[in-house]
């Protein structure tokens, strides 16, 4: 693996590796000192276009767990903010001599465009492009779910919302397919993008005939800041159509869980009693990310060949 | 050279199945023997073959005394050598729910060569508590230390060149107990 730029690019085995990987992770961090010495003297960048709180966390602390020297920019309080563009960064970036960067842009592609134009001699690991993908978020998904489910060949997995703007579906409806699972995207039909039928799900616009047969339920953050026209009459319509409440948490087989990306809207997509409920692994989620981050920083830079200063 | 192709096709045999558990069961008793019984004694395997390596001493030593603990510690993430080779997948860590803790742990791998993966090993211990003492067990100790590093018990000692190889095979892995020795091509 020299990036990760979108799970599409993974194998099964690869996935199926990152996963076990994470798995280990737990494992090593699961004790009084949590620091492995793995990856000293490397240097991780997280480049953020775009907010993030706990993406921009995760993997400043997953970075610092494995012992690497850690430099957040962020848009905010940059020369981002003066205009400065992607190639002009990456170029400082490698002049800094960073082995990896970690980028979040509110533009499709970025990730993609920032590994193969030459600029840089770092991996690099996206999170999160405009409306393509998110990839480590997919992955502490599916390490989510399968730490719940075992493994993943045949669950059902139902990933209800605001499919259009979002990466996190896209790049959850390939890796959980590439895992195996049987995967519904649901929502309402103007927050479905064009093409989603050649992806490999299930397309529905009924959330409460999918749930019994559900195994585990993603709710979509309902994505207003990238809505520029109105996409649906009121935010009471959306929440009585897709959100989950309690009524519909009921629905749930005894054993399904509840995922969110987040951040959540509270009341939008999902209610707040239902995000407080046992059933919710939200939280969990946030920690696994953690773990899921440490294994892409490890077997992207662990090994030989990996950063420009290698011997 | 034709020799060396022949060497390569036939492995000489270094320990049968007989003299691997022979070696095991002396070393047994030789871990109560120093240690004066099995009293806060664990044992942890270094993966991949120390760990079913462990699990035998184990399984010697509570038929004469009594049950002791065995863990599992993988020494990728410590080790020196990470980015000299491509990137290794990670090996199980298992610690027993005793802990390390003023504990006398007993490391156990198959063959010793460089020294450096017990070094790793014992940097991976520090992370992980405060042994009392900690010593070292191997199947094969084929010589070339590059770092100050002894084992305390040793299965079977074997002058090796650096262009050979020392091959532990177990029935937990690999279907057959023994220890071959083979000419490796660099």
């Amino acid at each position: 693996m020299q990036h990760l730029l979108s799970v599409v690019d993974l194998t099964a085995p690869e996935a199926v590796t990152l996963l076990d990987t994470a798995e280990e992770m737990a494992r090593l961090t699961d004790r009084a000192i949590k620091k492995l010495p793995t990856l000293r003297g490397r240097t991780v960048v997280n480049l953020f276009f775009e907010d993030s709180t706990r993406t921009r966390t995760s993997f400043e602390l997953a970075a610092k767990r494995l012992s690497a020297d850690v430099i957040n920019f962020s848009a905010k309080g940059s020369s981002l903010s003066k205009g400065e563009s992607l190639k002009d960064t990456a170029l400082t970036l490698e002049a800094m001599g960073a082995d990896a960067i970690v980028v979040r842009h509110p533009a499709s592609g970025a990730a993609h465009r920032l590994a193969h134009a030459g600029w840089v001699s770092a991996r690099v690991v996206n999170a999160g492009d405009g409306t393509h993908e998110h990839p480590t978020q997919a992955l502490l998904d599916a390490f989510t779910m399968r730490r719940h489910l075992g493994e993943l060949t045949g669950r059902r997995v139902v990933i209800v919302g605001d499919v259009l703007h979002s990466r996190v579906a896209r790049s959850n409806v390939h890796l959980l397919h590439l895992l195996g699972a049987e995967v519904t995207v649901v929502g309402p039909p103007t927050l479905m993008p064009v093409g989603v039928e050649s992806w490999p799900c299930r397309v529905s616009y009924d959330v409460d005939a999918e749930l019994a047969k559900a195994d585990a339920v993603t709710m979509l953050r309902v994505q207003t800041e990238r809505m520029a026209a109105s996409y649906f009459p009121s935010t009471r319509e959306y929440a009585r159509r897709y959100g989950l409440d309690a009524r519909r948490l009921g629905m749930l087989g005894e054993h399904a869980i509840v995922l969110h990306p987040g951040p959540m809207n509270r009341g939008m997509e999902i209610t707040a009693d239902v995000a407080d409920s046992d059933r919710a692994v939200i939280v969990e989620q946030v920690g696994n990310g953690v773990l899921v981050r440490m294994a892409v920083l490890y077997l992207l830079l662990g090994g030989a060949g990996t950063g420009g200063q290698a011997p | 050279m034709p020799q060396a192709s022949q060497a390569e096709e036939r492995p000489r045999l270094l320990m049968s199945s007989a003299d691997v558990g022979r070696a095991l069961t002396r070393i047994g008793y030789e871990i109560l023997e120093r240690n004066r019984g099995a009293d806060d004694l664990v044992l942890m395997g270094i993966p991949r073959r120390g760990v079913p390596l462990a699990r035998r001493l184990a399984a010697r030593i509570g038929e004469v005394e009594c049950d002791v603990p065995v863990g599992s510690l993988d020494t990728t993430m410590y080790r020196d050598d990470l980015r000299l080779r491509p990137t290794r997948p990670l090996e199980q860590t298992v610690i027993p729910p005793e802990g390390v803790d003023d504990r006398v742990v007993v490391l156990v791998d198959d063959v010793l060569f460089s020294g450096r993966t017990v070094r790793a090993a014992l940097t991976a211990l520090d992370d992980l508590g405060r042994p009392r003492g900690v010593q070292l067990a191997v199947l094969v100790d084929r010589g070339h230390r590059e770092l100050p590093i002894r084992p305390d018990y040793v299965g079977k000692n074997v002058p090796t060149s650096r262009d050979e190889s020392v091959r532990v095979q177990l029935s937990e892995t690999d279907g057959i107990d023994r220890v071959v020795l083979l000419r490796e091509e660099r």
